[in-house]
């Protein structure tokens, strides 16, 4: 085939995620000049960082056909956590960080057992432990504010080049997230339980071990992203990170991800969590009426989700065999 | 010389049922051991117990002399046993290289920084693919290769695993003619290399072509185990059956009348099925034969109205179907059997009775409230599942998916039988199930005709083709290329027609 007639509309859905995204990218551009500002897109990737990193835990239990609605939870307890060891026992910046990030992947680990062990489904495991883990945490601060030491928030405003400290994280967190899911064993593994898992088991995969260690990933995500975020805020409360489950998911799934399990990267939700991240950026600086902001961004995550099934079914039909040579044979100018 | 693997008093028991009783058997190296049985008779169970899938109630296991308990799939795969299932078992998101490694990647690295070394992991890809003559790319996914090459991959697996016993159940089910003898050929230089092999197949002459000792089991009993100079397949089906069958099929009691039931005018779906004419009667047997890919299948999903044609007319009972879909199809009193169980015909974790209920499930509903009638369901089931001679444990509770192949079949049409139904498209009916078995369902489909139904029979088999139907249509690249009746059956001429077609174009 020397000439291979490109099918623009076909490309297009293809990647609909990332036209959407450069579109997206260009309506709130063209509307307002202050948006295209290097500030202002350093500011729109540093916000999409917390979600992003979310997301990529996220990405690792979605694959294995799981989900994690609790991450908006340990967000809020990994950072309750550490901040309380922070105020009342003095604990430095660095180590009250490993500590969001001990109790984020214990909290994960948590969950993997419920649903590993005692073999409850995901859905009810981690809608039951979202609503656990805020009533810990509200219970360990009597629902009162924590405000953080300055160390914290010295720490929130580090900057290597120029590039603001989350953004940092983020980018660690998808490279480590995209090594492990392409190139270790553990990451092929996850993709083989997500497509079947009895195959999974048949083929001598520990399967529970694969399950076990996607729910400690997502949780280390979330104790991490949790304590990131604070440390750009300076306090902490009980309403911290609500609802954060819910920018995840979607951002994983506005990257390609499949919520039946197998299909999906960590670039996708790198993708996602922008997308969704400039959308709400846009609407503050188009000065969208604020109560309509949430159904316009509503609205958009569910027109990025449904070029994504279109192209499912338009992958589904291309995969019907062909057995008669296409009559329509074009002459080749 | 101590055997390879010895099986000792070995016995397994499933929801109050024996699947397998007290059996021993030994394999020794470079032996090729057959293993027949009907569906149900405990083989697949047998190898489950050897390939670690499921724990032994009773009896023990020596490999290589040493005590051998596998709790696991892997602790087999780690004792030297790569077992092929007839339901192949590969990841179709990831790539052959990675399919092929599944279990231990070859890494590089140390600590948590372990990663694929994916140089090795291509390279042992491309010798264990050519060991058994596959030329592709060890990157290629494996959802973009066919059912033949996706068992070859399996074999390079095992290979590549240096498995010293391979168990192949059911292996040419998905495998064409050529696809088959490759396969036969590798078997052969397997034992050659001292590896054991164990062959569990339906189809009798193979077993024979290529087994060393024949075992036969029966109702989860070793009823014989001989060297295969001492069988023929006449003792292999009396030993199977328990007494020996006179004909390989029913005598016909149904006959056919000049009632068009389905008729379809010039069904074309662009590049895959051309300006299709035919016309099934009232209780007649339509064979529909052809190679694979020449568009059997295809035909039947569009007719069904699961994929979309361009022009053509479909009329059932007089009636023209518009806007064709499954739901229309029922409704105008079509069945469909699928040529396969696993993924497209059954809900495999459901109860067998659900499963059956599954197509006339409104019926059951109570007229005012909507809610199912559980009681008359259950009754109804019991009575389809009763009919069709279905051997399981309790309806009600049993999933589908711990039936064997042949039964699992039964259910399938059970399930059409109870929205009683005038056309039946039946794709490949008797696919990798036993003589026993196929004897059943070809009476059910005589019995169906019977009825006055009628009936479209797909299969690749043209024996049984000819065996149970009054007519014969053969396609070839999507178009019918020939009709027979049964007074010019002929196996060649036949065959003739459908390869016709494939050698003008190629």
């Amino acid at each position: 085939m020397t000439q291979r007639r490109v099918n623009i509309p076909q490309l297009l859905l293809n990647n609909s995620t990332i036209v959407l995204f450069i579109v997206v990218f260009l309506i709130f551009g063209l509307s307002s000049p202050l948006f295209l500002q290097l500030e202002s897109i350093i500011n729109i990737i540093k916000q999409a960082s917390f979600t992003g990193m979310v997301a990529i835990g996220m990405t690792f239990v979605l694959l294995t056909a799981g989900i994690d609605l609790s991450v908006g939870s340990n967000m809020y307890l990994s950072s309750v956590i550490a901040g309380l060891l922070m105020r009342q026992a003095g604990l430095g910046v660095v180590p009250a960080l490993l500590v969001a990030m001990l109790v984020g992947t214990l909290y994960g680990a948590i969950n993997a057992f419920c649903i590993v062990r005692l073999k409850i489904i995901p859905f009810m495991v981690t809608l039951g432990t979202l609503v656990v883990g805020r009533g810990i945490g509200t219970a360990l601060t009597e629902s009162q504010q924590i405000d953080f030491p300055e160390t914290m928030l010295a720490f929130g405003q580090i900057n290597v080049l120029r590039i603001p400290m989350p953004i940092i994280v983020f980018a660690l967190v998808f490279i480590a997230g995209y090594l492990i899911l392409n190139r270790t064993a553990f990451g092929r593994q996850v993709y083989a339980v997500g497509n079947d898992i009895e195959v999974a088991k048949k083929a001598g995969i520990n399967t529970d071990r694969v399950i076990f260690l996607v729910y400690m990933i997502s949780g280390f995500c979330a104790g991490l992203a949790g304590f990131i975020l604070i440390s750009q805020l300076g306090r902490l409360d009980r309403s911290f990170a609500e609802g954060r489950e819910f920018d995840a998911i979607a951002a994983a799934v506005l990257g390609g991800t499949s919520l039946f399990g197998g299909v999906g990267n960590a670039f996708g939700a790198v993708i996602g969590a922008l997308l969704i991240q400039m959308v709400q950026a846009g609407l503050v600086f188009n000065s969208v009426n604020l109560y309509l902001q949430p159904m316009v961004r509503a609205v958009i995550i569910f027109i990025a989700i449904f070029f994504d099934s279109l192209r499912e079914a338009n992958l589904e039909k291309l995969k019907r065999r062909f057995i008669r040579p296409l009559e329509t044979t074009q002459p080749n100018g | 010389m101590t055997p390879l693997l010895e099986i000792k008093d070995i016995s397994k028991a499933f929801f109050g049922i024996k699947a397998v009783k007290d059996v021993s058997l030994t394999v020794n190296k470079g032996e090729a051991l057959g293993l027949i049985g009907q569906n149900g008779a405990g083989k697949s169970t047998l190898m489950n117990l050897i390939g670690g899938v499921v724990q032994a109630s009773s009896g023990t296991m020596t490999m290589n002399g040493a005590a051998y308990d596998p709790r696991s799939p892997s602790d087999a795969y780690k004792a030297g046993i790569a077992f092929i299932h007839q339901e192949l078992n590969l990841f179709t998101n990831l790539t052959i290289a990675e399919n092929i490694f599944i279990e231990a990647f070859p890494s590089r690295g140390v600590g948590p920084f372990k990663f694929i070394d994916r140089a090795t992991m291509r390279q042992q890809t491309q010798t264990a693919l050519q060991s058994v003559g596959l030329d592709l790319s060890p990157d290629m996914h494996v959802d973009r290769i066919s059912p033949g090459e996706r068992q070859l991959v399996e074999i390079a697996k095992a290979l590549h695993q240096d498995a010293s016993l391979i168990i192949f159940d059911e292996p040419t089910t998905s495998l064409t003619a050529r696809e088959t003898e490759r396969l036969f050929a590798l078997i052969q230089q397997l034992r050659e290399q001292g590896k054991a092999i164990i062959y569990i197949s339906h189809i009798l002459n193979d077993v024979l072509k290529l087994s060393d000792s024949i075992a036969v089991m029966r109702d989860g009993v070793l009823v014989g185990h001989d060297a295969t100079s001492k069988f023929d397949v006449n003792r292999m089906i009396t030993l199977m059956v328990g007494h020996s069958i006179e004909t390989l099929y029913p005598p016909r009691t149904a006959v056919p009348s000049r009632d068009p039931l389905l008729e379809l005018k010039g069904v074309s779906a662009k590049g895959i099925v051309e300006d299709i004419h035919l016309t099934l009667h009232k209780g007649e047997t339509l064979g529909l034969f052809g190679l694979m890919g020449s568009g059997r299948t295809e035909l039947a999903r569009i007719l069904f109205g699961l994929d979309s044609s361009e022009r053509g007319e479909v009329v059932i009972n007089g009636t023209q179907l518009n806007g064709k879909s499954p739901r229309s199809s029922i409704r105008n009193q079509m069945a469909f059997v699928t040529e396969n169980r696993r993924e497209e015909g059954l809900l495999m974790n459901i109860n067998i009775a659900d499963n059956i209920a599954l197509v006339s499930l409104p019926a059951f509903a109570q007229s005012v409230t909507q809610v199912v009638d559980q009681r008359r369901l259950v009754r109804d089931t019991q009575s389809a599942a009763g009919a069709l001679q279905l051997k399981s444990g309790l309806i009600t509770e049993q999933p589908a998916k711990s039936l064997s192949g042949g039964n699992q079949q039964k259910v399938v049409i059970a399930k059409w039988l109870l929205s009683r139904p005038t056309v039946f498209i039946m794709d490949e009916p008797t696919r990798g199930i036993d003589v026993g078995a196929k004897y059943e369902i070809y009476s059910i489909i005589d019995q169906l005709a019977a009825t006055g139904s009628g009936i479209l029979f797909i299969s690749s088999e043209l024996e049984e083709l000819m065996g149970m139907c009054d007519r014969i249509l053969v396609m070839s690249r999507g178009e019918i290329v020939g009709e027979f009746t049964r007074e010019q059956f002929n196996q060649e001429a036949i065959l003739r027609a459908a390869f016709r077609e494939k050698a003008q174009t190629a």
